[in-house]
C-alpha cells in the first residue's frame, strides 16, 4: 500500500516536471512536421528533365518540412490515364496528379477547386494562355494549377534545306530567329501556299507527314479546322458540323492528302518523329522533341530542322496546344501543403529550370514566363532552331474541339471525331454528305449527359 | 459436450466439402461475381454517375453507327479467327500425332511458343513487322520487286493483320487440346477399321472426329469467348483504326469508358458481349452434355 502511494507521488512529480519542460521549451520543427505529400507526375520524354523537377520538389519539401515523394508515371500505353482513373474511383493514391489536356474536364468532380492558388499565381505572374484556361477553368472554377512541365505547342518542324531547294521557300528568312519578321512574307504563308509546297516536296520524294488516325498527334487537324472556321459543335453546344466551312476544309484535305504518305492513317504518336528524323520527310507538326531526339540519333538532320509558324487559314492562324496542369484530388490528405507547392511551382526560377532541362520542349502556361525565357533563343544547332517554337507572330493556340464547351470538346478529342471525319473522305472516299452525316451521329453520342 | 456436437456437425461430408471450397467461393465472389454485378450497376448510370438510367445506355448504343460497326467486326473477327485456329490446330495436331513419339516433344514445344509468350509482347514484334512506314515485311517485298502492303493503314489489310496475329497466338491452344484428344482415342478402333479396309479419310470421319466432338466443341467455345473479348492485339497493332474499322468490344469499351471518361457507357459496351456469349455457351454446352449422356 505504502509502495503504491510512493509511486503515485513520484508519478505526479514527474508529470508536473515534464509539463513544465514542454510548456517552457520552444517549438522544435522536425524534418517532416508539415506532413507528407505524394505526387503522381507525368514522366517526361526528355532525358534528365525528371531529375531536375524532382530535385526542385524535394528541395522545397526539405525547406518546408514536408516529406515529398514523386512518382513519375509514363503516358505510354495510357498508364497515366489508367492510374488517374483508378485513383479517382478508389479515392486514394497521390495528392497531386498531372492533368494533361482534358484530364481536368474528365476528373472535374474529383478535383479540388484551386481558385485561390491560380488567382495568386495570376496576381503575381500575369495571365495564362487563353487556350490553357479553356482546359482547366471549368464551371467557374480552376480545377488545375499550371504545371511546370509537359505543356507544348505543335509548331511546324520543317527541313529548311528541302523547302528552299524544292519549294523555293526560305523558312529561315520568313521566320527568322529574331524579331525582324517580314509581315508580307508571313501573311502569304497560308494553307494554299503550303499545299503548293507540299506538292513540290512530294514530287521531290520528301513529303510532308502528319497522322490522320486515332492518336493524340492528330490534334493538328483541330487547328486546321479552326483556321477555316469549321466547327463541329458551337459554343452553345449545338451540332454545327454540317456547314460550308467543314466542306471547305474537307475539300482542302482531299487535295493535301494526295501529297502525303498513305501510311498516315496508321501512324502513332512517334511515327511523325521517325518520319522527320530518318530524313524521309520534309515537315511535321510537333513540339521540340523530334529535334531533341534528332540531335542524338541523327545530328546531320537536326542541323537542317527549323521550328516555325503554321500556315494561316481564312479565319486565322491557329496552332494546336497541349496544356498540362497539376490537379489536387479532393481526397488528398495534405491540401494546404499541396497548394503551397503548386504556388511555388509557378515561380519563375522553377519554370525556367524546367524549360532548360527539357531543352525547350516545355512551354509555360504563364505568358510572362515564356516571353522572357532565353532557352529557345540559345538552342542550337542550327542557331535559332527553337526561336519560333513559342509563338512569336499572329498565331493563336487552340484546343481540339474548340469552341464547343470543354466537356464536349474533350469527347471530340478523345474519340478522334475530326480525324475519323477527315479519313472517311480522304481514305475511304466517302462523299462529304455521308461523312458529315456520320459525324452528326457520332457527335450526338459524345454530347450525352 | 457442446464442442463435440459442433465437431460432429462440422465433420459431416457436405460441410467439410463446403469449407474446403470456401476459399474458391470467396475468390469467385470477389473477383468475378462482385465486378460483374458492379459493372451491370455502372452500365445503368448516366455519364456523371449521378443518376440511374436503367437500360438507357444500351438503348443509346443501339442508335450509334460506330457501335454497330463494332458488333459486326467483333463477330466477323471471332468467327474467322476461331475457324482458322481450329483448322490449323487440327492439321498440326494430326501431323504431330503421325510422327514417332520420340520426335514429338520438340515439335510440341516449338509450336507452343506463340501461345506461351505474353500476347502484348509478341504483338509488339508483329507491329514492327507491319509498321506503317518501316515495315520489315514491306522492306523484303520491295527488295524482291513486289509492292509494299498497307498492313495497318487500310481496312482490309488491318483486319487481315489482326486476324493473322490472333491465329498465330491462338492456334497452339487448339493444337495441344486436339493432340490430347487424339492420344485418348483407343488404337484398337483404328486397327479394327484398317482390318475392315477403311482408308484415312474414312477413319477421320467415322472415328477421329466423332471421338473428338466434345473436345472440339469446348475448345471452340473457349476460344470464341477469348477471341471475342480480345484486347491486346488490336490495342497494340491498330488501336481500333483505321477509322474504327478494327475495333472490337473490348477496345471500343476502353476508348469510350477509359479514354473518354464515360465509364457507364464503356461498361454497357463490354456487357453487350455477355448475352451473345452466354447464348453460345448454353447451346454448345447443352450439345456436349447431350452427347455425354448418349455415351
Amino acid at each position: 500500500m505504502k509502495k503504491a502511494n510512493l509511486q503515485r507521488r513520484k508519478f505526479i512529480k514527474g508529470l508536473s516536471a515534464t509539463s513544465g519542460y514542454v510548456i517552457a521549451s520552444p517549438y522544435v520543427k522536425t524534418a517532416h512536421s508539415a506532413g507528407k505529400l505524394l505526387l503522381g507526375i507525368w514522366d517526361h520524354w526528355i532525358p534528365g528533365a525528371n531529375d531536375v523537377l524532382e530535385s526542385i520538389i524535394v528541395a522545397w519539401g526539405e525547406k518546408n518540412g514536408v516529406e515529398v515523394k514523386v512518382d513519375f508515371i509514363t503516358s505510354i500505353g495510357n498508364k497515366l490515364l489508367l492510374t488517374a482513373q483508378a485513383e479517382s474511383r478508389a479515392k486514394t493514391g497521390h495528392d497531386v496528379f498531372s492533368m494533361p489536356t482534358w484530364y481536368c474536364s474528365m476528373f472535374r468532380h474529383r478535383l479540388e477547386p484551386l481558385d485561390d492558388v491560380v488567382e495568386d499565381i495570376i496576381k503575381k505572374h500575369g495571365p495564362l494562355l487563353d487556350s490553357a484556361k479553356f482546359y482547366a477553368h471549368l464551371d467557374g472554377h480552376w480545377r488545375g494549377s499550371p504545371a511546370p512541365t509537359g505543356s507544348f505547342f505543335d509548331s511546324m518542324v520543317s527541313r529548311f534545306d528541302l523547302f528552299k531547294e524544292h519549294a523555293g521557300i526560305d523558312l529561315q528568312t520568313m521566320f527568322p530567329a529574331n524579331e525582324n519578321r517580314d509581315a508580307n512574307l508571313i501573311n502569304n504563308w497560308d494553307w494554299d501556299a503550303f499545299l503548293l509546297a507540299a506538292e513540290k516536296l512530294y514530287k521531290a520524294g520528301k513529303p510532308f507527314g502528319a497522322t490522320i488516325g486515332a492518336t493524340p498527334d492528330s490534334r493538328w487537324l483541330g487547328a486546321l479546322f479552326t483556321s477555316y472556321g469549321a466547327e463541329l459543335v458551337n459554343k452553345n453546344g449545338e451540332i454545327t458540323v454540317d456547314s460550308d466551312e467543314v466542306r471547305q476544309v474537307l475539300e482542302y484535305m482531299s487535295k493535301l492528302t494526295e501529297f502525303m504518305p498513305k501510311s498516315i492513317y496508321a501512324w502513332d504518336d512517334s511515327s511523325n518523329n521517325r518520319w522527320i528524323i530518318s530524313g524521309q520527310g520534309s515537315a511535321i507538326f510537333n513540339p521540340a522533341s523530334a529535334w531533341a531526339v534528332a540531335k542524338r540519333d541523327n545530328p546531320d538532320i537536326a542541323t537542317k530542322l527549323w521550328h516555325h509558324d503554321v500556315p494561316r487559314g481564312p479565319k486565322g492562324r491557329y496552332r494546336s496546344d497541349n496544356s498540362q496542369y497539376w490537379g489536387l484530388w479532393d481526397f488528398a490528405e495534405n491540401k494546404s501543403a499541396a497548394k503551397d507547392l503548386l504556388r511555388y511551382m509557378a515561380e519563375r526560377p522553377v519554370v525556367d529550370a524546367c524549360v532548360k532541362a527539357s531543352q525547350g520542349y516545355d512551354i509555360p502556361l504563364i505568358i510572362s514566363h515564356f516571353n522572357q525565357n532565353k532557352t529557345w533563343l540559345e538552342a542550337s544547332p542550327p542557331d535559332g532552331v527553337l526561336y519560333n517554337y513559342p509563338m512569336k507572330g499572329d498565331e493563336i493556340p487552340v484546343a481540339v474541339g474548340y469552341p464547343a464547351p470543354p466537356e464536349i470538346a474533350s469527347q471530340i478529342t478523345t474519340q478522334y471525331v475530326i480525324a475519323n471525319l477527315t479519313a472517311r473522305v480522304t481514305s475511304k472516299g466517302h462523299s462529304f454528305e455521308k461523312a458529315i452525316k456520320w459525324a452528326e451521329n457520332e457527335l450526338e453520342g459524345v454530347m450525352r449527359g | 459436450m457442446k464442442f463435440s456436437s459442433f465437431y460432429l456437425w462440422l465433420r459431416q461430408k457436405p460441410r467439410i466439402a463446403f469449407f474446403m471450397c470456401l476459399p474458391l467461393i470467396l475468390m469467385v465472389v470477389c473477383l468475378i461475381i462482385y465486378p460483374f454485378i458492379y459493372s451491370i450497376f455502372l452500365s445503368m448510370l448516366n455519364k456523371a454517375e449521378t443518376k440511374f438510367v436503367g437500360i438507357g445506355n444500351y438503348l443509346f448504343l443501339f442508335k450509334r453507327e460506330t457501335f454497330w460497326l463494332v458488333v459486326q467486326q467483333s463477330i466477323f473477327f471471332a468467327l474467322v479467327a476461331v475457324f482458322f485456329k481450329a483448322l490449323i490446330g487440327l492439321i498440326a495436331a494430326h501431323s504431330i500425332n503421325a510422327i514417332p513419339s520420340k520426335g514429338q516433344r520438340k515439335w510440341r514445344g516449338m509450336l507452343l511458343i506463340p501461345w506461351v509468350i505474353p500476347p502484348a509482347l509478341s504483338t509488339l514484334g508483329w507491329w514492327w513487322l507491319f509498321e506503317p512506314t518501316y515495315s520489315a515485311i514491306n522492306w523484303f517485298l520491295v527488295k524482291i520487286s513486289l509492292p509494299a502492303i498497307p498492313w495497318l493503314s487500310e481496312t482490309f489489310w488491318a483486319r487481315f493483320s489482326i486476324i493473322l496475329v490472333n491465329i498465330w497466338v491462338g492456334a497452339p491452344f487448339f493444337l495441344i487440346m486436339y493432340l490430347a484428344a487424339l492420344k485418348s482415342i483407343p488404337a484398337d478402333l483404328y486397327e479394327a477399321a484398317s482390318i475392315d479396309g477403311a482408308n484415312y479419310k474414312q477413319k477421320l470421319y467415322y472415328i477421329t472426329l466423332p471421338m473428338m466432338k466434345n473436345i472440339i466443341s469446348i475448345t471452340i467455345l473457349f476460344s470464341i469467348i477469348v477471341t471475342f473479348a480480345n484486347f491486346d492485339i488490336v490495342r497494340v497493332l491498330t488501336r481500333g483504326g483505321p477509322i474504327d474499322t478494327t475495333h472490337l468490344f473490348a477496345t471500343y469499351a476502353f476508348r469510350v469508358g477509359i479514354e473518354s471518361g464515360d465509364i457507364p457507357l464503356g461498361a454497357a459496351v463490354s456487357l453487350f458481349m455477355f448475352p451473345i456469349l452466354g447464348t453460345l455457351a448454353f447451346i454448345i454446352l447443352r450439345s456436349v452434355r447431350k452427347r455425354a449422356l448418349e455415351v
